[in-house]
């Protein structure tokens, strides 16, 4: 006869096993498609170039080396790398742009969700998501039909008269801009409604009765309380705008680029893998950052509550 | 006793709130009117849906009234918003700010009307003594009990010092102790800061033990307004008397009226004196209200006859149910005492004495 305490040991030990085994699968996947070939990546950028693209097995901080500073050809001076510190610099620039404005639209969006009626909310969330049911680069040029010179914006305005000749939208960093913001909105939006659907609006009304006007509710008591979706949701959409890649190369044409287009360039045209390794493993410790940030954000807020 | 209160704080005129329209329309509140003393318990009670909270909110602010007139002090509040009121509220669910301490909740009225920074210090620390909460000021919101949640949420509706306060069933929440405890609390609240309260509640013990004054409420109408003793002992319509206390209604045909007052015949034919409800319209048929601990049983034929169906002991007191002669159920209520048991079987032939003044004529 197996005692009471013996039954809950085998048990909890049933329990840890079944865990690992449905966690294997996934495990695995992770372990195939992410970690190994991040750790080639991570090898590759201390290695060699090869002449026609490749790597050659000696080891070299060459790779490193470039993605911040160049040697002159002649004299072999050293100096910035300014070209990919612009497209860096570009690349959070637009990164941070396009997050905050994803905000700005998106919170009232959001807000308006949040507020309907329950059984029309879903009809709403549902709109938001249609656009993912096409894919991107079909997105990304229906986005030029609107912008580029021809397109609808101009052609519009145009025709009221409001301009003579048609702005330049196309290839610009506003461009990209628009593009991005167009593609990671609903990524802002489903984050920030889920905070504000729990929101409990019954404290709204408890700040508007204790003298709060409409900004003090905002500023006082909505944004504080739906903060996890904020940085949820500025997470979603600065991650993936940080390293674009299609929008840019479409939108921004051959000149503005961004790290994700650097580092394709690295790979094809430009026969530096070991460059291209590790503008990747810089691109990785930007999002790094970022998500540090959002782990010590949840965790004082954890600490708060707790 | 509290010197009588003069001035009127809050005087409702003809508010009507209507919900919806053409079939769906319903009335909240259909021509409501009225006041609300200044410095009084004031209590708006009535079964759940009465539009009793919907009248809280049109004084709030929430809402805004479909017609009429809500005069604080003299002036027409009803289309200002909520933060131009000075006028606070105690949620049924407290609505305490969870990103907040205990003392920042309280704070945040004061902040908001952009008092100095010193006041506000001084103030916080005031409300935290009033509620007995000084040594929780610093904690979450979360972190603190159903009651001491009451409190707070007490504390922070009281800090900018409003003209009335409106409480939507603040006590709805807590436990049957807690509440007893909070009632004496809320009395002593609003003794020493001398704020009006306008109090909604569906609790009629409640509303009898706390309210200066009560106004029943009953399907968007106001149906009697007046003090517990009024409501309970002289209740206007059937519905007063049916939602406060136990009551047996009885009918009876008016024989005269004077100053107020009728006699009236029972139909074991015995006549009563009882009092007329204010604005009585004159008819013959009328039904008068009897409280059970009102009347007394007897072993011999008096004021209406029947036979003793049921006793049922509830240890302060022992409630006779009675079936009339006419069918109907009667229910007597007696104090006991230790020594007497009560002599009195079932199935006994008794009589029920119904003394002069014992009964109240209703107006329907």
């Amino acid at each position: 006869m197996a005692t009471a305490a013996e039954t809950a040991r085998k048990a909890e030990r049933d329990d840890v096993r079944s865990r690992w085994l449905l966690l294997t699968p996934a495990l695995v996947i992770i372990t195939l498609a992410a970690v190994g070939p991040l750790f080639i990546m991570l090898v590759y950028s201390f290695l060699d170039k090869a002449d026609y693209g490749g790597v050659r097995w000696a080891f070299s901080t060459e790779g490193w080396f470039s993605v911040f500073f160049e040697r002159d050809i002649f004299d072999d001076t050293l100096s910035l790398a300014d070209a990919h510190i612009t497209i860096l610099w570009r690349s959070v620039k637009l990164s941070l742009m396009t997050t905050l404005l994803t905000f700005l639209l998106g919170f009232p969006t959001a807000y308006f969700i949040a507020t309907r009626p329950e059984r029309s909310r879903d009809v709403w969330l549902f709109l938001i998501t249609i656009p993912f049911w096409t894919n991107l680069l079909i997105r990304t040029f229906a986005m030029q039909e609107v912008i580029r010179n021809e397109g609808v914006i101009n052609m519009s305005l145009l025709w009221l008269g409001v301009i003579e000749r048609p702005i330049q939208i196309m290839y610009t960093d506003t461009a990209i801009l628009f593009g991005m913001l167009y593609v990671y909105l609903p990524l802002m939006v489903l984050p920030l409604y889920a905070s504000l659907e729990k929101l409990d609006f019954r404290l709204i009304e408890a700040a508007y009765d204790l003298y709060a006007t409409r900004f003090q509710v905002l500023r006082k008591i909505i944004l504080p309380l739906v903060k996890p979706g904020i940085i949820a949701g500025s997470i979603l959409v600065f991650i993936p705008s940080l390293g674009a890649y299609v929008t840019p190369r479409v939108l921004g044409g051959g000149k503005n680029l961004m790290v994700g287009n650097l580092i394709e360039l690295q790979f094809g045209q430009g026969r530096n893998w070991p460059l291209g390794a590790a503008l990747s493993m810089t691109l990785l410790a930007i999002v790094m950052v970022a998500l540090l940030i959002y782990a010590r954000q949840s965790q004082s807020r954890g600490l708060r509550h707790g | 006793m509290p010197e009588k209160p003069v001035r009127t704080a809050i005087e409702v005129r003809g508010v009507s709130r209507i919900f919806g329209a053409g079939e769906s329309r319903v009335a909240a509140l259909d021509d409501v009117s009225v006041s609300i003393r200044e410095n009084e318990f004031f209590t708006l009670l009535g079964p759940s849906g009465c539009g009793k909270t919907t009248l809280l909110r049109l004084i709030a602010g929430f809402d805004f009234p479909t017609s009429g007139e809500i005069m604080l002090y003299g002036e027409d509040i009803a289309p200002l918003p909520p933060f131009k009121r000075p006028v606070n509220t105690v949620f049924q669910s407290y609505a305490l700010f969870p990103h907040m301490t205990v003392a920042q909740n309280i704070s945040f009225g004061l902040e908001m009307l952009g008092k100095p920074k010193a006041e506000i210090e001084t103030r916080v620390a005031q409300m935290l003594k009033l509620v007995q909460m000084e040594k929780l000021a610093s904690r979450r919101t979360s972190q603190i009990s159903g009651g001491q949640q009451q409190r707070v949420a007490l504390a922070r509706a009281l800090a900018p010092q409003p003209k009335v306060l409106l409480l939507d069933e603040p006590l709805s929440a807590l436990d049957y102790k807690l509440r007893k405890e909070m009632q004496i609390e809320l009395k002593r609240l609003q003794h020493e800061t001398g704020i009006t309260f306008v109090f909604v509640t569906h609790d009629q013990e409640e509303a009898l033990t706390m309210s200066d004054r009560i106004a029943v409420m009953s399907a968007g109408k106001i149906l009697q307004v007046g003090g517990p003793h009024d409501i309970y002992d002289h209740p206007a319509e059937r519905f007063v008397a049916n939602f406060i206390g136990e009551t047996n209604f009885l009918p009876a045909k008016i024989i005269s009226t004077a100053n107020g007052s009728a006699r009236v015949k029972l139909s074991s034919g015995i006549e009563i004196g009882a009092p007329l409800p204010a604005n009585f319209s004159p008819k013959e048929e009328v039904t008068i209200v009897v409280r059970p601990e009102h009347a007394r049983l007897v072993k011999d034929s008096s004021s209406v006859n029947g036979i003793l169906e049921n006793i049922v002991y509830f240890g302060t007191d022992t409630h006779f149910h009675v079936r009339l002669d006419d069918g109907s159920e009667f229910i007597v209520r007696q104090q006991n005492t230790r020594s007497g048991s009560n002599s009195f079987n079932k199935g006994d032939r008794v009589g029920v004495f119904i003394g002069d003044d014992s009964a109240q004529v209703l107006k329907d």
